[in-house]
């Protein structure tokens, strides 16, 4: 076999890939809890694919068969139900192993230099993720769907000059119609996904080539030279790293530490997952809409229109604006704003672990004005609720000006020089 | 693990490097034995999807047919499983000829198993007058054409009645033999079928036995 | 004002009801592993509501199948024109007339135990009474001005909702207490009420019948991941053993 491999080695470099990349890529010993959501967010990844091409097998995109080919794929198709359910338990689950992920980013300050490109790739492939998810909530075609698709396609119009136009031609149609659904079919299933997974794979290249940030923010890669060989580790870490560093005691390999690690992580959260998939699928209509088992009726709005549990921060952020455009201005501010987080916070401790005591606050303000903005996008409105989202979206826009303004001489703890034992 | 390639002087933890490598190898084949039944069982949903739906099943289902109004010498033709299916209603002239040219015949005993049990006779048919096939040429699959009252013998003679198929030439006769030195192998196939009365005939399943 | 408040305490309930805000709905007493209960449902459903609503999402054969219904039983009781029993599930009444009639064309049915869920059906088959200002001549305190005759009046009889006089403060006040049958149904009250949770108890199958044979694999699911779960985790101890 070794003949094989050597003969497949010679002509593409598998095996120095795989080791590169997955078998001797320095892993930092303490990374915890927090760092599994990056490979569940790839298996999520992995699942959304596979199971979204066996959907297209059946599914019709069209507006007069679209949302019967759903019920024929759950009721005619053996098992067909099993995979629509791994489908939609799979676009909440990016989304909340998606939001964890960026979370420990913020906490470990994992977005600073040098991981700014890291942060923006992620921040890439979430919006991609968002105009994915958004796409995938209209093809079943229910009430939701299309009084979904109607809200937030028509907030283009607030465009000046051009929003009226362009919202036209974003549907194909002068309003909602199969025409839409067909674009936004090709658009899910083979456009964006391709972009995601390019997205994907430029954030690990990415990564690779900085090194994996850790809870305590210490760098594991320390300059060639400067370290004796007791204090240099172990474990085989492929040359790609150590010919340019001396890698220090505080990493372990990534196979099979990691992997078995992650494996661990991965076993609760697909009892997790299985669970909500084969008992509770529609979570009590969060991950599953009720008004969206009828099927679209242009001439019939829902009492209550809200987007899937995963936009409803922004949603919230969206109607806490009285004006039109200031209110489609503020809610992609709020996701331009964390693009910028690398430039935002000029600090140059990354973990919280050593920042200052009102950086936590931030953070875990930052958290629970988030999930609260969440609650107030997502439930029907009432009178205390517009001046709580308007609030809770200045607090939301506070949490970026508070970091700008106090991490230029902020009161930080000394960083040790290596993973604390 | 050959990237675990520890010192042995730094042997502060391992001491017990032999039991941990067979607890370790018992446990690594526990573990992928396990997740092996696991890869198999999720496999297992999207393999059965491709199973015929249950509209392929209600599209494909059996057919019942009333051949009360079939005149002798007829050939009436119905669909079955996007299949074209014949019911000819022979005649007793046709049936004689039947044994006149047996040495033309490819395979005219039926040894070949195009044909369910009970068809496995001259007359290629559970009752002599009724005979049923499914009218797809054995060669490539085109759809013969029905030639009688002396419409074949062109093509075979001193037989009067047959099947011609053009796109190739092959030949059947009228129990949906094929001649020989023919590009089709086969005798035309005879689909299941049962009688529920006289008039009244399921195409598509035999009955089952008592 | 106390009298003024106690006047509106005991109208807003009715106000409330009449304007279909936040009614109080009844549990729906239903459950999906009680077949005889879903074939009674179906039976119901067949002759009372398929003569206006489809449910033609679903064939009748899948719901023979799960209903443990032999093909032939099911054909002579629930099917009455002489579709095939791989046929959808569809209405008697044709596409272009059933708006024309009805104002609205009759919603297909399939789905409604997932948009209204169970609760609301019970409680909506239950609440129709007696309304001459109403085409039909009845309105229901579920759905208000509901465009759906009572359907299962036969079986009901017409319920009208009923007041009480009651002295407060000297004054004589009529108290709404909820609606009455006039009786002249087939059916007792409580005999009603089961008839109707069979028939939402069918609907609630109908809107997932795979419903009970995902509890049945999930569980097996999980006890596997348990399983599984036991081996990674001690192989992972094992290889950390090493790792301080």
């Amino acid at each position: 076999m070794n003949g094989f491999l050597g003969w497949i080695e010679e002509r593409i470099p598998l095996m120095r890939v795989a080791n590169m990349h997955a078998i001797q890529y320095p892993a930092p010993r303490n990374m915890n809890f927090w760092y599994v959501f990056g490979f569940l967010a790839t298996i999520v990844l992995v699942n959304q694919i596979v199971t979204g091409i066996w959907l297209t097998m059946n599914f019709v995109p069209t507006s007069e068969g679209a949302f019967a080919s759903v019920e024929y794929i759950m009721r005619e198709i053996d098992y067909g139900w099993v995979i629509r359910y791994m489908h939609s338990t799979g676009a909440s689950a990016f989304f909340i192993v998606v939001y964890m992920h960026m979370f420990r980013g913020m906490i470990y300050g994992s977005y600073q230099k040098p991981r700014e490109l890291l942060w923006v790739f992620g921040m890439f492939i979430y919006l991609a993720l968002m105009a994915e998810a958004f796409m995938g909530y209209v093809l079943p075609w229910g009430q939701m769907s299309y009084w979904g698709a109607q809200v937030i396609v028509s907030l283009f119009s607030a465009i000046p000059v051009i929003g009226p136009d362009l919202v036209i031609w974003i549907q194909g149609d002068y309003v909602i119609s199969g025409a839409t659904l067909s674009r936004f079919f090709a658009l899910h299933v083979i456009a964006l996904p391709l972009v995601i997974v390019i997205l994907v794979f430029l954030h690990i290249i990415a990564l690779h080539e900085v090194g994996s940030n850790n809870p305590d923010g210490v760098a594991i890669k320390h300059k060639k030279g400067s370290l004796p060989e007791s204090e240099k580790t172990k474990y085989e870490i492929h040359e790609y790293y150590t010919s340019k560093y001396d890698i220090a005691d505080d990493v372990l390999p990534f196979f099979p530490h990691i992997v078995l690690k992650d494996l661990v992580a991965f076993c609760i959260f697909l009892a997790a997952f299985t669970y909500i998939m084969f008992f509770a699928p529609e979570m009590g209509g969060k991950f599953l809409e009720h008004p969206n088992f009828e099927i679209a009726n242009p001439l019939k709005t829902p009492e209550h229109i809200f987007p899937v549990w995963y936009f409803t921060p922004f949603y919230a952020i969206l109607k806490a604006v009285p004006d039109k455009l200031f209110g489609v201005l503020a809610m992609f501010g709020a996701i331009a704003a964390l693009f910028a987080l690398p430039w935002v916070d000029r600090g140059r401790v990354k973990s919280w672990r050593y920042r200052c005591g009102l950086h936590k606050v931030n953070l875990i303000v930052f958290a629970i004005v988030f999930i609260f903005l969440g609650y107030l996008g997502g439930t029907p409105q009432e009178n205390w609720k517009i001046i709580a989202s308007q609030v809770a979206t200045v607090m939301y826009f506070g949490f970026f000006v508070a970091l700008f303004l106090y991490s230029k001489n902020e009161n930080t703890k000394p960083v040790p020089e290596r993973i604390p034992k | 693990m050959s990237n675990v390639s520890v010192d042995a002087t730094e042997s502060a933890h391992n001491d017990n490097q032999p039991e941990n490598n067979t607890r370790r190898r018992f446990l690594t084949v526990a573990t992928s034995v396990v997740g092996g039944v696991g890869v198999v069982g999720a496999a297992v949903p999207f393999i059965a999807s491709w199973n015929p739906s249950a509209k392929a099943k209600a599209a494909g289902a059996d057919i019942e047919v009333d051949i009360s109004g079939i005149e002798p010498g007829q050939l009436v033709r119905v669909m079955w499983r996007s299949k074209p299916v014949w019911i000819v209603r022979r005649t007793p002239e046709i049936l004689e000829e039947l044994g006149g040219h047996e040495d033309q015949l490819k395979d005219p005993n039926s040894e070949a198993e195009q044909q369910p049990t009970f068809a496995q006779n001259r007359f290629r048919s559970m009752k002599e007058e009724y005979l049923i096939l499914v009218g797809i040429c054995t060669h490539l699959g085109c759809s013969p054409q029905h030639l009688k009252d002396g419409a074949f013998e062109e093509y075979v003679e001193g037989v009067p009645d047959g099947f011609f198929c053009p796109c190739h030439g092959s030949k059947f006769d009228m129990a949906g033999r094929v001649f020989e030195n023919v590009p089709a192998p086969l005798n035309l196939v005879v689909p299941p079928y049962q009688f529920v009365d006289d008039t009244t005939v399921i195409i598509g399943s035999e009955a089952e036995v008592a | 004002m106390k009298k003024l408040m106690c006047f509106l305490a005991f109208f807003l309930p009715g106000v409330a009801l009449a304007a279909g805000g936040n009614v109080h709905l009844d549990k729906a007493p239903i459950d999906l592993s009680d077949k005889a209960s879903l074939q009674r449902g179906a039976q119901l459903f067949m002759n009372y509501c398929l003569g206006c609503h489809s449910m033609k999402y679903q064939r009748y054969q899948r719901s023979f199948q799960d209903l443990g219904i032999p093909d032939e039983l099911g054909q002579e009781y629930l099917q009455f024109t002489g579709e095939k029993v791989t046929d959808y599930i569809t209405r008697a009444m044709p596409e272009e007339a059933a708006a024309g009639w009805f104002g609205a064309a009759p919603p297909d049915l399939t789905l409604v135990s997932r948009v209204r869920g169970e609760d609301w059906i019970y409680t909506y088959l239950r609440s129709f009474y007696a309304d001459d200002s109403r085409p039909f001549g009845v309105n229901n305190t579920v759905f208000p001005e509901v465009g759906m005759p009572h359907v299962l009046q036969p079986l009901q009889g017409t319920p009208t909702r009923t007041y009480e006089e009651q002295m407060v403060d000297g004054e004589m006040v009529k108290r709404y207490v909820g609606l009455k049958s006039d009786g002249k149904g087939s059916m007792s009250p409580d005999e009603y009420d089961q008839a109707v949770a069979d028939i939402v108890n069918f609907l609630e199958y109908s809107g997932e019948p795979s419903k009970l044979e995902s509890h049945k694999i999930g569980k097996w699911v999980l006890i596997f991941i348990a399983v599984l779960f036991v081996f990674v985790y001690l192989l992972k101890k094992e290889y950390w053993r090493e790792v301080h």
